[in-house]
């Protein structure tokens, strides 16, 4: 269970209502709605085709939504609708405030280019330009995310599976955004990779007071990164609470069916 | 009210949708309330359902009706329908729980597993770090082990971790789930003058202990538990 701490009198950092998407006649995504506050570790779960993904990506502005809307508190206290946001708007709240984690590291990283300037990247796109504090930061990073500073000079290419995704994180959380979404972030990784990227992902979070999103299928990982868990399935939400309340004491018959399919450790 | 835990009509049913939805009756009409300073410990056979009125009042498990009553930073609030935030905020704050097991997180020392509760209510490292080597002293943890991850420990020691971190803050309430199970005789002894200085300050507790011995030197009252049978 991740502990930290959740302020009484806050105000709702992203709020979303009543979402949906239908791709044609298929409904992706039905009449979502949620509040998620400065510093709260929200999980998505469900399996395969349960519009997860959908919904985080109508949740970051990637996706348009076919009704309801999502709003978000920016840096000045304001909230706005993502819909009303121009093209450079979301981009800028994209390098800064927020961060997305993918499950393939090359989808959120510059494959060819250095590990340095992956991280560095993200620094000069909100304006830093001394080259030697961009590089003591990108290494300060590298640091925090536990891979070598001798490997700054190499392209992440070069890198395994499990420093890549380290390597992407570092990338995104360099510019201190409030919110970061991840998509199955221990996804493709070797068991003993994920528990260690789990272990540094939960104290990143703790210390920095993220506000996260994350969707994954995987229940340990719900658990031991979130505050909160919604359950999803053919695109609605169907149970939705304390994260240890929703796994030890499951209402809804699919997500009893979740929770019993789990191989005891 | 001066309670701190005043439980009113609490009943859970589990229905398992898996077999077929047959309802398993818990308990019902659970009613009793825990002062400041006071330890009232549960009794009852082996699924009676103790565990389940433990983890109600922690807010792990939910309850179907009644009311959790808890004194949270001067006020109750129901944890049977608090927002999550909200039993967050209370367990942050207010209900420590020492379970049976320790859920160990991997890579976290042992220092730093005992430590956490303090460091997350705003304390120093190096105060918070103190203060766990007191409790593990006092708890025969040898030193040279404080470093590694309790992952590799035996049950004694792990469940020793694991009662240092449930009795290292100054929550005022705290749940004990058979806290000496698996201790040897010194080792309870210790739990049981925790829980003895706890009472001093004021901590209300609730415990389930199955040692009639421990029970006896703990116990201010003892809520019988079968007598919330829920009628199945």
């Amino acid at each position: 269970m991740a502990d930290q701490v959740l302020l009484d009198n806050d105000e709702p950092l992203l709020v979303a209502e009543s979402l949906s998407k239908s791709f044609g006649r298929i409904a992706a995504c039905r009449d979502v709605s949620f509040s998620l506050y400065p510093g709260e570790v929200l999980a998505i779960v469900g399996e395969s085709g349960s519009g997860k993904s959908t919904l985080l990506q109508l949740l970051s502005g990637q996706l348009a939504a076919s009704a309801g809307h999502v709003s978000y508190r920016m840096r000045d206290g304001v909230a706005r609708d993502l819909a009303t946001l121009g093209e450079a708007e979301r981009r800028f709240l994209f390098r800064t405030d927020w961060g997305f984690v993918h499950q393939d590291p090359a989808q959120g990283l510059r494959m060819a280019v250095s590990a340095g300037a992956n991280v560095g990247e993200r620094l000069m796109a909100v304006g830093w330009n001394h080259y030697g504090r961009i590089r003591d930061t990108a290494s300060d990073w590298l640091t925090r995310v536990e891979i070598d500073t001798a490997r700054i000079d190499d392209a992440p290419r070069t890198y395994s599976g499990g420093m890549r995704q380290r390597l992407q994180i570092a990338r995104n959380l360099v510019t201190e955004p409030r919110l970061v979404f991840m998509d199955e972030p221990t996804g493709g990784l070797d068991v003993s990779v994920q528990a260690r990227l789990l272990d540094l992902l939960r104290g990143l979070v703790a210390e920095l007071h993220l506000a996260v999103i994350i969707v994954t299928h995987d229940l340990a990982v719900a658990r031991l990164l979130s505050h909160r868990v919604m359950v999803m399935k053919g695109g609605r939400v169907i149970e939705t609470g304390l994260t240890d309340q929703v796994l030890d004491d499951p209402r809804e018959p699919y997500t009893q069916l979740l929770v019993s399919s789990i191989l005891p450790p | 009210m001066t309670a701190m835990i005043d439980i009113a009509g609490a009943r859970k049913t589990f229905t398992m949708h898996l077999q077929g939805g047959i309802e398993l009756p818990v308990v019902s009409g659970v009613t009793f309330h825990v002062d400041p300073g006071e330890c009232v410990v549960l009794s009852g056979p082996s699924g009676a359902g103790k565990s389940s009125i433990l983890k109600m009042i922690f807010g792990n498990y939910r309850c179907d009706s009644g009311g959790i009553g808890i004194r949270h930073r001067g006020a109750v609030i129901d944890l049977a329908t608090a927002e999550p935030r909200q039993v967050l905020n209370v367990r942050r704050s207010t209900i420590g729980y020492v379970s049976q097991f320790l859920r160990a997180v991997p890579r976290v020392a042992t220092i730093d597993v005992v430590a956490e509760p303090l460091i997350v209510n705003g304390m120093s490292r190096a105060d918070a770090q103190a203060r766990a080597g007191e409790l593990l002293h006092r708890l025969n943890i040898p030193e040279r082990l404080w470093r590694l991850p309790p992952a590799t420990f035996s049950g004694g020691e792990q469940q020793r971790v694991n009662i240092a971190r449930g009795f290292i803050s100054d929550l005022p309430i705290l749940l004990l789930d058979e806290p000496t199970a698996s201790l040897d005789a010194a080792n309870r002894s210790v739990v049981v003058e925790l829980v003895a200085e706890k009472k001093r300050q004021g901590v209300a507790m609730v415990a389930i202990v199955h040692d009639d011995e421990i029970r006896h030197l703990i116990a201010d009252r003892i809520v019988d538990v079968t007598s919330f049978a829920a009628a199945a």
